[in-house]
This record gives structure tokens, C-alpha cells and sequence, in this order.
């Protein structure tokens, strides 16, 4: 779809002394007979946010940011500089700086480019151009009024809304010429409710590559409310978590988050060319139970984690991670896919310009199973049912990985019976993903509201799955 | 761009004066121009490099420029923000567009504004934070080859690498208001770090190790960084598995810095005045064993989070947060000590360095034997951690003792508890703090916990 990468030029470029022949120019003085490629990432993004608390709005902020990253790579070295001026002043230094991992000499070649012609998977629409300040302020007000409406003991309300519109233009001297528009909006509501002097919080939130009036379409922002409020009050009620290992299940959607931890690093390509992932050599073995199939999806329509294009201008694709418990490969970037000798997956992701790109994952979850949610719940006599998380994070070379419920339940005799505190969850990937002995119908992605962190940069991204158990899983938790 | 020397990319940005003060008073008499009742800018400019290796190899080199500048202005107690990374002239006047913009769809809340203009800073000490690093990228490469060597040589279980890298940052940042406050800083940052991989039969195990300072002669040899981080991953081998059950925990100096950062961050403002702390309304009241204070010393000579004025202009000042076990001060910026009817402590933006005193420091194996038998943690995981009601349950990496002494490696297990409970049962504090991070802490003994393990009760 060319008009996506025209728009993206002219977001990119507009304004600049800089214009598509000035850009290959650029480029080319990336090149040296040892440079195996040559990049430069163009971005140019605005963002807006707006805060409500107690009951008023309290600050909103407006942010602007463009640069460009200049990139050049030989074998498994790569070179990078970047500036936050487009311009070709502060361009042509950057590009020399970034060329200096290799000996410099003649100038190496640059393919012929050809355009990336991808469908669109989202609106492109301006979601920081579609609704005024006013009607913005107003859906905040409401959402604060309506979570404290229903309930008393609901003492403290703060309601975000965030966003973004990003335009990516990337030339590389392997041929590749694309151009990306992406809007990214997400609405957090937070609430704090008192009861006997005992305070407890409840968060909930979504949002997507949308335009901020979809947060008002089906009331989504008033049921973020309402599940802001109901897991408030019901951390008043939680009693202590047991401590130790127990049968786990989780409930569908956010709880994906095991998946993101539990496996997904682990299978970025990044660390299994280095051997340094507890997968590593492992594509063709057996990682989990026969229930799990696993997919890496950035062609989504709409959702936080998708991609029409990664930042290396690769189309994003769905990957099968897991089949039937069987390692199938890894994500890939650019770099990493040519290194390990493998097929480029479209999970080259950057938090900017000025940040090098590096496999990530986009939206990642697990294929639905054949059981009744309930039928998995009634089949534990003693554990803990986990239907909401905070983050995780994981030692990819270990395999170790923790996550924190927000909100859990003790399951006695088959039914969840009272909540309990929250409780890190802790478990080595491959050993926990053997031990799901059940998989529901119910598979669900999450609201919208993920991000995720590697080598101090963050993507948005994805997680789902059905609801699943785990024969066994420590609970941190005190109680004896 | 000549890259021989690489300091002459950090250096010149730790100069004061220039184009900086000009543009921010530009702004101010801009916002002045617009009509609004107050506006302060901050702008910060960056730069440096880092080299990373891997396997004896050069992996990447990167170079870092960065430029921001954020305006806030303030209009009939309404508040508006807006950023950009583009100084010139244009882009600046559309931020502060957007600013004012904000400014009038936000409500007005009296508690906003400046910072009393006689709390402004006046004194400005001399910190000694700026000391670029004269390397070329040559040696800068061949250090830290030679640290990632020497680690990987140390013990034939330490079977790859995630690499070796050596970073060197210098940055100015200014601060401007309408009371016609100015102040400026600058500082340099070196480090050298290094994660390796061991392996035994039972698989992986990575560690790491780093070492950061103001000055480059301030860093440890980066040989003894490789050599560290080896034997900190081989110290991982052989795991074995501990009972489930409550038994004295041991947080090494780089986990204890987190667990009072909980502290600061429940005394913070922002938690208290939005009833999010669990140690709201505990000024005066005893939360740790009377032999330990926290105290902050912002003008401390070539440390890591020194500064003579907070993010609002307002003068540091030295002073107790805990003394002798009771809480002495609050952590607020202006907004936040108007929402509780007190004054500002200078700590808009955060802390600037933070020590745990003790009447009493004692070495490692002091610290173990008192321990007896629990649990030394070495690497916390996940976000656990609510300071709401001081809830505490993390994922852990570490080591087992008996009888007062390491007996093996653990990991895959939880420790839990409350905070308030975690910090009055602090029975002891180590001798090895590291005078060079910003928390400046020894390792911390606490007397119980709840830890689970794989092993049920």
C-alpha cells in the first residue's frame, strides 16, 4: 500500500532539506566494501497525555520527538549513531561515525530498492488529531464519576489517557524501502478503596492502534472502571497466599504474560544465536506439553502489539513458536536471522531512533484446548486460580521466571472460595510449560495495555491465552 | 566525525554557559508574552558512546547524542507540559503553544505552581562531577576485551559470554524559571560491565558484574570486573532445594539498596498525599531498630546523585529521612508538600544520594554466622512489591546457609512478608557498601521471612 509509505515520507521528511534522492545519498555514505548493510531509521512521533485525579484534571502534557539512527553492519558487528535532528548536516557525520566499525574505502553498493506494498491492518487515523481537548477532558471526568458511583469505599480515582502517533520511514541498503504509520492509544484507570483503615488498589485499562473515540464505543472505558473498582474491593477481602508449590490455574487473557516470560524471551533470536537462552539448540525437542501451541501474531487487526511492518521494514508475520509442545524456532530480526541461518520473522523492534533494534515480540499467545473453563477449575482440589497479573520477568539463560498476581483465588474442592494477596509466582520456563496438563476454549487477548522491556527498551506489545493449569508452580506467598 | 579521542564528544558538553541559558530565558519571556503566571524550562543535552564485545569480538559501538527540552506553564493554578527534541526557534514556540494549549482544558488546583521563590537555590557547590575520559576508541575496545578475557579465563565452567562493554557519558542539564532562577549542571559517567554464562550438567547460569563512576580513575581495573562477574555466575552452579518455611534473609548490598528504595518511596510525596503509602502519617513514628538512620547528603564531592538544587530549583539541603529508627522527613517536591500543608524538602525529581548509618557494620562472615541458618540473596525478580500496604513477594536467586557458612546455590524460590515487619526486623548491617552508588548501603539482615521453595511444607 504505497499511500501508508507516502504519508510516512512526507511525516518523516516534511519540513527537513532532506528528500528521497538526499536520503539514498545518505545512505550510501553508510557503505564500505566491508559493510555488509547499511540503514537509516527515520521517526517522527508526537504524543499526548492527560491525567484526572481527584476528580479533576490535573495535568496533560504534549511531547515531539524525531530523529534519525544510522546503522551499519559487518558480519556480527554493528556500528550506530544517531541524531535528533533531520537534517543533512548533522546526517552526514552520523552516517561516518556509524561506517567507522569498518575500515573505510570506497563506497560498498546499495540494492535497487523496492517499495514495501503491505495492506493496511489498522486505521491510520491521527488519534491525537481525532477529538478535541474538551470532549478528551469530558470522557475522564465521566470515567472518574461513574468508578466512584459505584462504590462508597472507593476513596481515590486517577484516570490516564495516552496517545500516540508515530511515522517510520526506513531505507537499507539491502533494498528495502518502508514507510509506516502508527497510532497507539491506552486508557489506565487506578483505584484505591478503604475499608477498617485497610487500603487496596485496582487497575484496569486498554487500548490499541485505534482512535481515542473507541474508548467511549460499548462503554469500554466505563467496564474499565468497573473492573478497576471490583478488584479493589476485592483485595479488602484477600487473605494471606499460601506459600510452596500447588497446582495453578490461570485464567484467560492478561495471564499470558507466563507465555511472554516463560517462553517467548527465551525463543528471541538474539539469544539463541549467542547460545545464551536455556532454548538455545533446542528447535525440534520437546519444550512443553502436547497442549501448548504457541504463536508470535503481529498481523492483528487493531491490536497494541501489531505490526503492518517492523522497524527493519520487514512485514510482520504470525510465527509458530510451539506446536503441539515442539519448538518450531525462533524471532527474528535482520541481523539474527542471517546469523542463524533462518528466515526473517519481522520482529526487529527499537523504542526509537536512537535505540538499535533487536528481536521482540509482537502479540504472543496460546491456541485454544478443548476444555470447559469450569471442567479445570473442578478438576483441583487444593491450589490457587490466578485471573490477574502485574509483571513478570525472566533470567532467559536460567530459564527462571517470575510473575505477580493482582488478582487470585484460593480453588478448594474445585471452586475458587476466597481471594487472596497477591503473590509472586515463580517457575523454570521449560519445566512449567511441560507440567499445563489442561487447556480451555476460551482463549482471550488482553486489554491493550502491555509493555515490555529489554536491554532498557520498551515496545508495546500483546499477550493472550485460554485458561490453562499447571500441575505445579511455587506460590510465593506467607501463610503457613 | 574523526572518533581518535573519544572524550572530545563528551567534553565539550560539561561547559557551562553557551547557547543553553539564552534559549531558556528566550522561552521564559515568551511565556511571560503570553500572559501566564508562572513557566519554568529545563533542557538537557547529552552525549557519549559505548562499546560492547562478545567472544573476544567487537559487537557494536554506538554514539549517543541527545537533546530534550520541556516547558511548563502555569495559568490561574492550571498547569501545562509539553517537550520536544528540537531547540530551534520554531519548534520551541509551538511547544510552548501546546503548553499553554493544556494549560486551559487543565482545572485549576491552587497546590500547583513554582516553588516559593525563597527556597530557591543560592549556594552552589562545588561537585566535581564532570571528568571526561581521555581514551580513544582503540583502547576503550581493547579494555573491554580485556575484562570480558579475564573472566572468561578465570574457570573452565564459564562456557560463554553475553559480553563485555565500557560506556562513558557526559551531560549538561539546565533549569530556568519565571522567579528568575537559573541554575545549570553538568556530569560524566564511565562504566565498565560484563555478563558471562557458566554451565554444569544441570544447564545456564548467568551473572554479572559493573562498576560506574563520575571519573574514570574511580573505576575498579576492568580486569577485576571480568574476574567478578565469573565467579558470581560459577557461584550459581549446583542449585540444590531448601525447605519451604520462615528462616532470616540476607539482601546483598545491590538488592538492600532496592529494599530502601521501597522506604523512599513510601516517605515519597506523590504516594502520600494520593493515600497510596503505607507509611502515610508515619512522620515521627518508629519504623526501624533505633540504631539505623537514612540519611541524604546532596553535596557529597564526585558522587553519582549529587546536585545543589532538585528538578524545581530548590536548594539541597543534608538531612535525616529515618533517625535513629524514627521517620525525620518526608520526600516532597512543592506540589506535593502543599497538598500535605507542609514545605518543600528539595526532593522534587528524587534523592540525591541516600546512606544507611548503622552504630554497628559488621563483615560477611559475622553477618552469616548471626544468620545461622536462611537465606543470602544475591538477585531479586519480578514486581512484587506494594506499597500500598507494604505486601512484599519476590522471586529470588541466591545461597542457602547452615550453620553460618554458604552451603549451596539456590533459586526458583520466593521470599515473602511485609515491609513494615521486614523493617523492624533489621538485625544487622554489613561493612560493604559501595561508596559509589547512589544508594550507599552494606548488606541488610533481616530476622525472618517466609521463603517458598519447590519442597512443600
Amino acid at each position: 500500500m504505497s499511500e501508508i509509505f507516502e504519508t510516512a515520507a512526507e511525516d518523516c521528511l516534511d519540513g527537513t532539506d532532506l528528500d528521497m534522492s538526499r536520503c539514498e545519498n545518505l545512505l550510501a555514505g553508510l557503505m564500505a566494501p566491508e559493510v555488509d548493510a547499511g540503514e537509516l531509521f527515520f521517526q517522527r512521533e508526537r504524543q499526548l497525555s492527560w491525567l484526572l485525579e481527584e476528580g479533576k484534571i490535573k495535568e496533560g502534557s504534549f511531547a515531539v520527538s524525531g530523529g534519525v539512527g544510522a546503522r551499519a553492519m559487518s558480519g556480527e558487528k554493528t556500528g550506530f549513531a544517531y541524531v535528533d535532528d533531520i537534517a543533512w548536516d548533522s546526517l552526514k557525520p552520523a552516517t561516518a561515525a556509524a561506517r567507522a566499525i569498518a575500515r573505510s574505502g570506497a563506497s560498498g553498493r546499495v540494492a535497487g530498492f523496492e517499495k514495501e506494498s503491505g495492506e493496511p491492518i489498522h486505521s491510520l487515523s491521527d488519534p491525537i488529531a481525532g477529538m478535541n481537548n474538551e470532549q478528551r477532558v469530558d470522557m475522564l471526568k465521566r470515567v472518574d464519576a461513574y468508578a466512584r458511583s459505584l462504590d462508597p469505599r472507593i476513596v481515590k480515582v486517577t484516570v490516564g489517557l495516552h496517545a500516540v502517533q508515530e511515522s517510520i520511514l526506513v531505507l537499507c541498503s539491502d533494498g528495502t524501502l518502508s514507510g509506516d504509520v502508527r497510532p497507539l492509544i491506552r486508557m489506565n484507570v487506578g483505584v484505591i478503596a478503604e475499608q477498617n483503615g485497610r487500603r487496596e488498589r485496582g487497575n484496569a485499562g486498554g487500548g490499541g492502534r485505534r482512535e481515542i473515540s473507541w474508548l467511549l464505543e460499548e462503554h469500554r472505558c466505563d467496564q474499565f472502571a468497573r473492573e478497576a473498582v471490583r478488584l479493589a474491593l476485592l483485595n479488602l477481602e484477600a487473605v494471606d497466599a499460601p506459600a510452596g508449590p500447588m497446582p495453578v490455574v490461570l485464567g484467560p487473557g492478561w495471564p499470558g504474560v507466563l507465555l511472554h516470560e516463560a517462553v517467548g524471551h527465551g525463543l528471541e533470536g538474539d539469544f539463541n544465536r549467542k547460545g545464551t537462552s536455556a532454548f538455545s539448540g533446542r528447535i525440534g525437542t520437546k519444550v512443553a506439553s502436547s497442549l501448548c501451541t504457541v504463536v508470535d501474531d503481529a498481523t492483528l487487526a487493531d491490536r497494541r502489539g501489531s505490526l503492518r511492518i517492523d522497524d527493519e521494514g520487514t512485514p510482520g508475520q504470525r510465527t509458530v513458536l510451539i506446536e503441539n509442545g515442539v519448538l518450531q524456532g525462533y524471532l527474528t530480526d535482520k541481523l539474527n536471522a542471517k546469523l542463524l541461518q533462518a528466515d526473517c520473522t519481522g520482529n526487529g523492534r527499537r523504542e526509537s531512533y536512537s535505540h538499535l533494534p533487536m528481536p521482540r515480540m509482537t502479540n504472543t499467545f496460546m491456541l485454544p484446548g478443548a476444555h470447559e473453563p469450569e471442567e479445570i477449575l473442578k478438576s483441583v482440589k487444593r491450589g490457587i486460580y490466578a485471573v490477574n497479573f502485574g509483571g513478570g520477568q525472566v533470567d532467559i539463560t536460567s530459564g527462571q521466571f517470575v510473575f505477580s498476581t493482582t488478582e487470585a483465588w484460593l480453588i478448594e474442592d474445585g471452586r475458587p472460595t476466597c481471594p487472596v494477596k497477591g503473590a509472586t509466582l515463580i517457575g523454570m520456563g521449560a519445566d512449567v510449560m511441560q507440567r499445563v496438563s489442561m487447556v480451555g476454549n476460551d482463549l482471550k487477548l488482553d486489554s491493550g495495555v502491555g509493555v515490555c522491556g529489554k536491554e532498557g527498551q520498551s515496545v508495546p506489545v500483546g499477550v493472550g491465552q485460554p485458561t490453562l493449569k499447571v500441575d505445579d508452580i511455587i506460590v510465593g506467598g506467607t501463610a503457613h | 566525525m574523526p572518533i581518535n579521542s573519544l572524550d572530545q564528544l563528551t567534553a565539550p558538553l560539561c561547559e557551562t554557559g553557551g547557547e543553553l541559558p539564552h534559549l531558556a530565558e528566550t522561552i521564559i519571556a515568551a511565556a511571560r508574552r503570553k500572559g501566564v503566571d508562572a513557566a519554568e524550562v529545563s533542557i538537557s543535552k547529552g552525549a557519549g558512546y559505548s562499546i560492547s564485545v562478545r567472544m573476544g569480538e567487537v559487537e557494536t559501538t554506538e554514539f549517543h547524542q541527545d537533546v530534550s527540552c520541556g516547558i511548563t506553564v502555569y495559568s490561574n493554578h492550571c498547569k501545562g507540559s509539553a517537550s520536544t527534541s528540537d531547540l530551534r526557534a520554531a519548534s520551541l514556540d509551538e511547544t510552548l503553544d501546546a503548553a499553554y494549549d493544556i494549560a486551559r482544558y487543565a482545572q485549576p488546583d491552587t497546590c500547583h505552581g513554582l516553588a516559593d521563590a525563597a527556597l530557591m537555590a543560592k549556594e552552589f557547590p562545588e561537585l566535581d562531577l564532570v571528568s571526561a575520559w581521555p581514551i580513544s576508541l582503540n583502547h576503550a575496545t581493547q579494555l573491554a576485551l580485556a575484562c570480558e578475557d579475564a573472566g572468561r579465563r578465570l574457570d573452565a565452567r564459564i562456557v560463554n559470554s553475553e559480553g563485555a562493554s565500557l560506556s562513558s557519558y557526559g551531560g549538561r542539564s539546565l533549569y530556568a524559571n519565571s522567579h528568575g532562577f537559573m541554575g545549570e549542571t553538568s556530569g560524566t559517567s564511565h562504566s565498565i560491565g560484563c555478563a558471562l554464562l557458566a554451565e554444569d550438567e544441570a544447564g545456564m547460569r548467568r551473572d554479572y558484574w559493573y562498576t560506574s563512576a563520575r571519573r574514570a580513575e574511580l573505576l575498579d581495573p576492568a580486569e577485576t570486573v571480568g574476574v567478578r562477574a565469573a565467579e558470581r555466575a560459577v557461584a550459581r552452579l549446583g542449585a540444590a532445594t531448601p525447605p519451604t518455611g520462615p528462616c532470616p534473609v540476607l539482601f546483598e548490598p545491590e538488592v538492600a539498596s532496592g529494599l530502601l528504595g521501597s522506604i523512599t518511596g513510601a516517605l515519597s510525596g506523590g504516594l502520600l498525599y494520593r493515600h497510596e503509602s503505607f507509611l502515610e502519617g508515619s512522620l515521627g513514628e518508629v519504623i526501624m531498630p533505633a540504631w539505623l538512620s537514612l540519611v541524604e547528603r546532596p553535596h557529597l564531592a564526585r558522587a553519582a546523585a549529587s546536585a545543589s538544587f532538585d528538578t524545581e530549583g530548590v536548594q539541597t539541603r543534608d538531612k535525616y529521612i529515618v533517625e535513629d529508627g524514627r521517620v525525620a522527613s518526608y520526600l516532597l517536591s512543592s506540589y506535593s508538600a502543599r497538598r500535605l500543608a507542609m514545605e518543600t524538602t528539595g526532593n522534587a525529581g528524587g534523592i540525591h544520594n541516600l546512606i544507611l548509618e548503622a552504630n554497628e557494620y559488621k563483615n560477611r562472615s559475622a553477618l552469616l554466622a548471626q544468620m545461622g541458618r536462611g537465606l543470602v540473596v544475591r538477585e531479586l525478580m519480578g514486581q512484587g512489591v506494594n506499597l500500598v500496604n507494604g505486601d512484599y513477594s519476590r522471586g529470588v536467586a541466591g545461597f542457602w546457609v547452615e550453620n553460618g557458612v554458604i552451603a549451596y546455590p539456590v533459586q526458583e524460590i520466593t521470599i515473602a512478608g511485609n515491609l513494615r515487619d521486614m523493617l523492624k526486623g533489621i538485625a544487622a548491617v554489613g561493612e560493604d557498601a559501595d561508596p559509589r552508588r547512589r544508594v550507599r548501603t552494606g548488606s541488610i539482615l533481616i530476622d525472618s521471612m517466609m521463603v517458598a521453595t519447590p519442597e512443600s511444607l
